[in-house]
Formats: structure tokens, C-alpha cells, sequence
């Protein structure tokens, strides 16, 4: 007899999911058989909107390409813009942007144990661990005015000040998250449940992760030696010795499964300890912005032709921005977009083929997805396959509106 | 059959209902404040089962209907019926004498696979794979629930709950059968989150995996009879623990001279309290310390090493008696 298959569709909306996008599984039993993975589902058009903006206003635009990780989109932005008309921030403002670089990276790493813990049920590890989160969300709140979405980073400097006082309090949060990080490594990675759920899932060899051009935590957990920060420094990374973190330094091995991303993160926060707390040391005195005036700073854009390609080690992996100044506008006339999502997502389809249903929250959970960081592009195909414009979509959409107006029997 | 019995019969049931959504609202704020939440107030699920019998109740198209419609009042009527096997405190259990342990075991499984069903026949892909879940975690912890009441069995030659109720076990076992019973007291413990569908056994219905599986096609009135059932079943497990193992009443302990209405109202508080203990212990501290586990871990640890404790208790009370 043969074994009856179920279609388990996985999204666009589902509890695992905390943004939408789709996983159709084909299932025997407990085992998927099949599976597609779907995007497009969160596309907001945000790099065409930048293109009709001028540069300072496309900055701000870009810190909402994130939902959780604001500053990794402006980083990336900024040091790709200088590149770009060739200016350089002040010392200062690089200290200060590798800080808040780094303050964010914590909080999204803590995030994630949360979420990882929470897709297996553990939800009083969630709740514990973004208990512990909010320290750091007070600190850069501190810092620079909200909890998120900063808008501190400028085109050449940041736009606020760490201050003496600013700094005792970063301290004493430094010294609160080394005892924190010490009793979440022994929580993650000694609870026997935990370690049953992640030990085997979503195992990642070398080979794979270089061949889906995974980034980030996932690449580094299967071994691979990959970080912006080591590898193309920029801002105070420059000075610091910055050495990306893979399992194989820790435990000898990497096995590239869900236990080792959980380890690559943890130490990862030690390591982002480290780094501010030796920008707060050395942070050297200055002005914190290149070219004040906002004005000057557009016009100079305006006077601008040329192009630029940089990135941001953002906490989930590398976010590359590609601008192109024309010279005749004073704001991008292409900006393009890669986020580690999109990269990362690659690696579903492969991982969940043999995997159990059980699996499927921690699969889709382990790279930390972020599907508004990933839709940069949303395509529509009618019935042939044929892809509809979007002239033709428009009046599609107007045609509804006004059938279902009709049926309904709604006048205006 | 006394009037007695009938009121009993009538005023159980409703005490059942009260007591299963107080101890579910105590749950919640309890597992709360241990997750540093402040929790919803007490009364939250009589509110839930207010707000579930007033929405629409929606039967899937391809569903079978009568048979998905069936299985939550099936569930609802095997856990009232349970509580007519529950000595409360120093009362008999109204049904006494018309079935015993081995009928609260057909009871709680019932209840089980009138959700299994319910899900088979909602056809819905995650109803089915909850509902297959569940049939594997059913039988895997079946055999050591049997033990237990097998070891009961033994030492008190008897399956009457009242009987077993009357006379504390640890009074009638010897030293060597002590130790069965508490081997036994363990695996029931361990059994316990898994028949209620509670963290780390509630794979059946795990919200990130399969939307809450079994019950994701049920709404309305169907979902709140199983919210009862459910509700009313945490109630009676933990009641069946307290009855089965730590069945002292405080004039035992205490030596008091109660009688009358203060006699009853005491040892109904007093029972009311155990059931609590055992409730917050055996539920709620376990739902909150643990991840889920995957099928085939949650049904390793059944097959052996709960199976492993039940086996040696159930020999050590045949060697005790």
C-alpha cells in the first residue's frame, strides 16, 4: 500500500513564520518528500522610492529596510556613499558607528536564541532571554533616542555623541552581558532538550554552504571563515583585529547543524563585547562629521558622478549596497540591495528535503529570516506564465475594485 | 440508584467545569509569573469558553461533518464522565460501584482519540499529521499508564478508586512495595503532561509546527467543548494523582475532632489544595521548563525509560505484597 502524502503548506501566514513567506511541503508520514519555497510576499518597492529621494532622505528610507536590525542597512549605505563621493568620516564618528554596529548586533543575536527557542516550544527561554535583551535596548536608547530605527548615522558621521556619562553606563551593560552571555552559553548549550532538537537539524556541510552562498553566522557555522569585518574592514574594524568566529575554534569542530549556529552566536556576543569595549577605550576626539551642513553635503552630491559597491557585516551576514550618483540629481539614481536573507534562504529547500515536520520551524528559523530585508522584486505572471507589467496589473486591479463594487452593489 | 447519587451526578459535572477553568486560569498566571510575565487575570478562561460559544462554529468542506462534529461532545461527555469516578476529597465518587480504574483509562484515552478522530475527519494536512502524532504518543505512553493502575491492582486486589482512596497506599505497602509505588508515583508524574497534551508532550498540537494541529479546523462551540474537556481532564488527572497517591485526610494527620458541615468543608479545602500542588507540579512547572520534544524522542522516553521505571515499580510491589 502505498503511504498517503499530505500537502502541508507552510505560509504565507503560520505561527513559525513572523513575516510571510511560503514553504510547501509535501509530507510521508513525519518525512517531507517535497518541498518549494516561495518569496515575494513582503515587496515594498523601497529602492525605487530611494531613487526618487535625495541621498539623506534614502538614508532614513533604508534603516526601514530591516524590521529588527535598523542600523545594518544605513551602515551599509553610509560606507558605501563615502566610498562613492570619496569623503571619509571623522574618526570619532567610526568609533561611534563600529559601537552602535556592534551594540546592535547583540540584541539581534539575543533575539534569535529567543525565537529559536520559542519555535520548540521553550518559551520560558524566550521570554528569559528578551527579559535579558531590553538592558541593551535601554542603552541605545540612551545613546540615541529610540529603541529602534536610531536614525544616528549620517553620509560621513553619525549625528550624535557618546558622552562620559554615556559611557559608565555602557560599561556596567558590558559587565551585565559577560555574566548574561555566561549563563545563556550554559543554558543553550548544556540543556539536554535543546541540544536533542538542534544536534542533526539543519546541518550545513562546507561544501553546501559555499555552494548556496550562504553568509553570515550560517556560513560560519559550517566552518567557513567569512566575515565583512575580517575580511574588508572598514570604520574602526580597521584597527581592531577582528577574527570571524566559526565552531572549529571553539569545540575543535564544525558540524554546521542548529546547535552550532547557536554556538557561533553565543560567542559571537563575546566577541561584540570586546569590540565596544576597546572602541570605548581607544575612541579618539574629533568633530563627528565630515561635511556638517546638510546642504553643502547635498550639493556635493549633486556635483558627484560616480559609483560605489560596500558592505556591512550586519548580525544575520554580509548587506551589500551597490549607489550610483549621476551628478544631475542629489540623491541615488540606482541603489541596489542585497540582503543576507536572501542568500541564506537557498539553503532551505536542500535542508528540509528528508527532514522531519517537527524540523520545519527550526530550518526556517535557524538562518533568522527577514523578508523585508529579502523582497527586493516581485513578479506577476497571468495564466500563460507571461509576465504582467505593471501598467497592466494596475488596471487589473482597478477592474476588480470595481467588479466586487458591482456585486456588492457599493456607489461611491 | 439514590437520589444521592443523582445529585452527585448533576452537581459534579458543574463543580468539575468551575474547578478545571480556576485551575487553568491559576496555571496561566502561575507559569507567568515564573516567566517574569504578569500573566492573565484568573477568570481569563471562563471568559475564552464565553467568547468561543458565541462565534460562529465553521465545518470545513471537506470535512466529514457529523463525525467532526461528534468527537468534541465524545471528549466533553468522557471527561464529565470521569469526574464520576473521582472520590472528591472525603465523598464517594458518585459512580462508585459501577466501574473503577480500569474505566478512568478508557476515559482518558477516550478523550484522546475522540481528538484524534476530530482531526482525521477535519481534513485538514495538519489535522491529519497532529492526529497521527497523537496516535503515536498514545501509544506510547498507554503501557505505562496500564502499569500503574496494574501495580494499584496488585497491591490492593481491588480496581475500586474508593477503596484505594480509603486506605492510604503508603500504609498498606510494605517497605520493598513502598519504593514500587514510588516508582510508579514517578511514571504516572512522567505520563501526566503527555495525557493532557501539555509542553514537552504537546507535539500533537505544537502551535509553530502544525498550527496547534488536531484542533486547527475547530471553532466556535465545537472548540470550546474541547477547551472544557480539556480544562476539566488537567482537573481530574491531578485529582486521580492525589487520590491514588497521597490520599491523608487532614483528620488523619491533624487528629481533629471535625464533624458535620466543617468536617466536609475542611477535607474538601484540604483536598482542593493537594490537587493544586499536584496541578502546579506536575503541569505547570513542566510545561515551563521544557522544549518540545520531537515524536520519536517523546516516544523513546515512554517506550524506555518511563516504561524502564514503571516495570521495576510494578515488580518491587509483586515482590513487596
Amino acid at each position: 500500500m502505498a503511504k498517503t502524502q499530505y500537502y502541508v503548506p507552510v505560509g504565507p501566514i503560520h505561527p513559525a513564520l513572523k513575516e510571510p513567506i511560503r514553504v510547501e511541503a509535501r509530507v510521508e508520514g513525519e518525512k517531507i518528500v517535497e518541498v518549494d519555497v516561495k518569496r515575494g510576499f513582503a515587496h515594498r518597492g523601497i529602492e525605487y522610492m530611494g531613487m526618487k529621494r535625495n541621498a539623506i532622505q534614502t538614508l532614513y528610507l533604508s534603516e526601514r529596510i530591516c524590521g529588527i536590525c535598523s542600523i545594518s542597512h544605513p551602515y551599509a549605505f553610509v560606507v558605501t556613499a563615502e566610498k562613492a563621493l570619496g569623503i571619509e568620516a571623522p574618526p570619532r564618528a567610526q568609533y561611534i558607528r563600529t559601537i552602535i554596529g556592534e551594540l546592535e548586533r547583540i540584541h539581534s543575536h539575543i533575539l534569535w536564541l529567543g525565537v529559536v527557542a520559542h519555535e520548540m516550544g521553550f518559551d520560558s527561554l524566550l521570554f528569559w532571554t528578551w527579559k535579558g535583551r531590553e538592558r541593551l535596548l535601554d542603552i541605545l536608547e540612551l545613546l540615541t533616542g529610540n529603541r529602534i530605527n536610531y536614525s544616528v548615522f549620517m553620509i560621513g558621521g553619525v549625528r550624535r555623541d557618546i558622552k562620559e556619562s554615556h559611557v559608565k553606563a555602557i560599561k556596567d551593560m558590558i559587565s551585565y552581558y559577560r555574566i548574561f552571555n555566561k549563563e545563556m552559553k550554559e543554558v543553550f548549550l548544556s540543556d539536554p532538550v535543546y541540544k536533542a532538537r538542534t544536534r542533526g537539524v539543519a546541518q550545513l556541510s562546507k561544501k553546501m554552504a559555499l555552494e548556496l552562498n550562504a553568509v553570515g553566522p550560517v556560513a560560519r557555522a559550517a566552518g567557513v571563515r567569512m566575515d565583512i569585518r575580517q575580511d574588508i574592514p572598514y570604520d574602526a574594524y580597521a584597527d581592531i583585529d577582528v577574527r570571524a568566529v566559526v565552531p572549529q575554534d571553539i569545540v575543535g569542530e564544525a558540524r554546521g547543524d542548529a546547535y552550532d549556529i547557536t554556538m557561533v552566536r553565543l560567542y559571537e556576543i563575546d566577541q561584540s563585547l570586546d569590540i565596544i569595549e576597546y572602541c570605548l577605550d581607544e575612541m579618539p576626539e574629533g568633530k563627528l562629521m565630515a561635511i556638517p551642513n546638510y546642504v553643502a553635503l547635498l550639493a556635493k552630491i549633486r556635483r558627484t558622478q560616480g559609483e560605489a559597491i560596500g558592505a556591512h557585516e550586519a548580525p544575520r551576514g554580509e548587506v551589500i549596497h551597490y549607489i550610483k550618483f549621476d551628478g544631475k540629481r542629489d540623491g541615488p539614481s540606482v541603489w541596489k540591495v542585497i540582503a543576507p536573507s536572501y542568500n541564506n534562504i537557498n539553503t532551505w529547500a536542500p535542508l528540509l528535503l528528508g527532514a522531519e515536520v517537527a524540523d520545519i520551524p527550526i530550518v526556517v528559523a535557524y538562518i533568522d529570516p527577514c523578508m523585508c530585508c529579502n523582497d527586493r522584486i516581485a513578479v506577476v505572471r497571468d495564466e500563460d506564465g507571461r509576465i504582467i507589467d505593471p501598467a497592466t496589473l494596475h488596471r487589473k486591479a482597478v477592474e476588480k475594485t470595481k467588479r466586487i463594487k458591482d456585486e456588492l452593489g457599493v456607489r461611491e | 440508584m439514590t437520589p444521592e447519587t443523582l445529585i452527585y451526578a448533576f452537581t459534579f459535572p458543574v463543580l468539575g467545569v468551575f474547578l478545571g477553568l480556576v485551575y487553568k486560569g491559576i496555571d496561566r498566571r502561575f507559569s507567568a509569573r515564573l516567566t517574569s510575565r504578569i500573566g492573565p487575570p484568573i477568570r481569563q478562561p471562563f471568559w475564552d469558553v464565553g467568547k468561543l460559544l458565541l462565534k460562529e462554529t465553521v465545518v470545513p468542506e471537506n470535512a466529514i461533518a457529523w463525525i467532526f462534529n461528534a468527537m468534541p461532545i465524545v471528549s466533553f461527555a468522557a471527561s464529565m464522565t470521569l469526574l464520576l469516578y473521582i472520590p472528591f476529597g472525603v465523598l464517594k465518587a458518585p459512580l462508585e460501584g459501577y466501574g473503577d480504574l480500569i474505566v478512568i483509562l478508557y476515559l482518558l484515552t477516550l478523550q484522546s482519540l475522540a481528538m484524534a478522530i476530530g482531526g482525521f475527519a477535519s481534513g485538514s494536512p495538519f489535522s491529519s499529521v497532529g492526529a497521527q502524532r497523537e496516535m503515536v504518543l498514545m501509544m506510547s505512553y498507554e503501557m505505562p499508564l496500564a502499569t500503574v493502575i496494574v501495580g494499584f491492582a496488585m497491591l490492593y486486589r481491588s480496581f475500586s478508586l474508593t477503596t484505594i482512596a480509603s486506605t492510604p497506599v503508603w500504609g498498606v505497602a510494605g517497605p520493598l512495595a513502598a519504593m514500587g509505588v514510588l516508582l510508579l508515583l514517578i511514571a504516572l508524574l512522567a505520563v501526566t503532561p503527555a495525557e493532557l497534551a501539555k509542553l514537552p508532550f504537546d507535539i500533537a498540537e505544537a502551535e509553530t509546527e502544525i498550527c496547534e494541529g488536531m484542533l486547527a479546523e475547530y471553532s466556535g462551540r465545537n472548540l470550546a467543548l474541547f477547551y472544557l474537556s480539556d480544562a476539566v481532564r488537567g482537573f481530574a488527572m491531578a485529582a486521580l494523582e492525589v487520590v491514588l497517591f497521597f490520599p491523608f485526610t487532614l483528620t488523619s494527620i491533624l487528629n481533629l475532632g471535625l464533624t458535620g458541615t466543617a468536617y466536609y468543608v475542611i477535607e474538601a479545602l484540604w483536598f482542593l489544595f493537594k490537587v493544586l500542588v499536584i496541578y502546579l507540579l506536575a503541569i505547570t512547572l513542566v510545561r515551563t521548563s521544557f522544549a518540545r520534544f520531537r515524536i520519536e524522542q517523546a516516544s523513546r522516553v515512554f517506550w524506555v525509560y518511563v516504561n524502564i521505571i514503571a516495570l521495576v515499580g510494578l515488580v518491587l510491589v509483586w515482590l513487596g505484597v
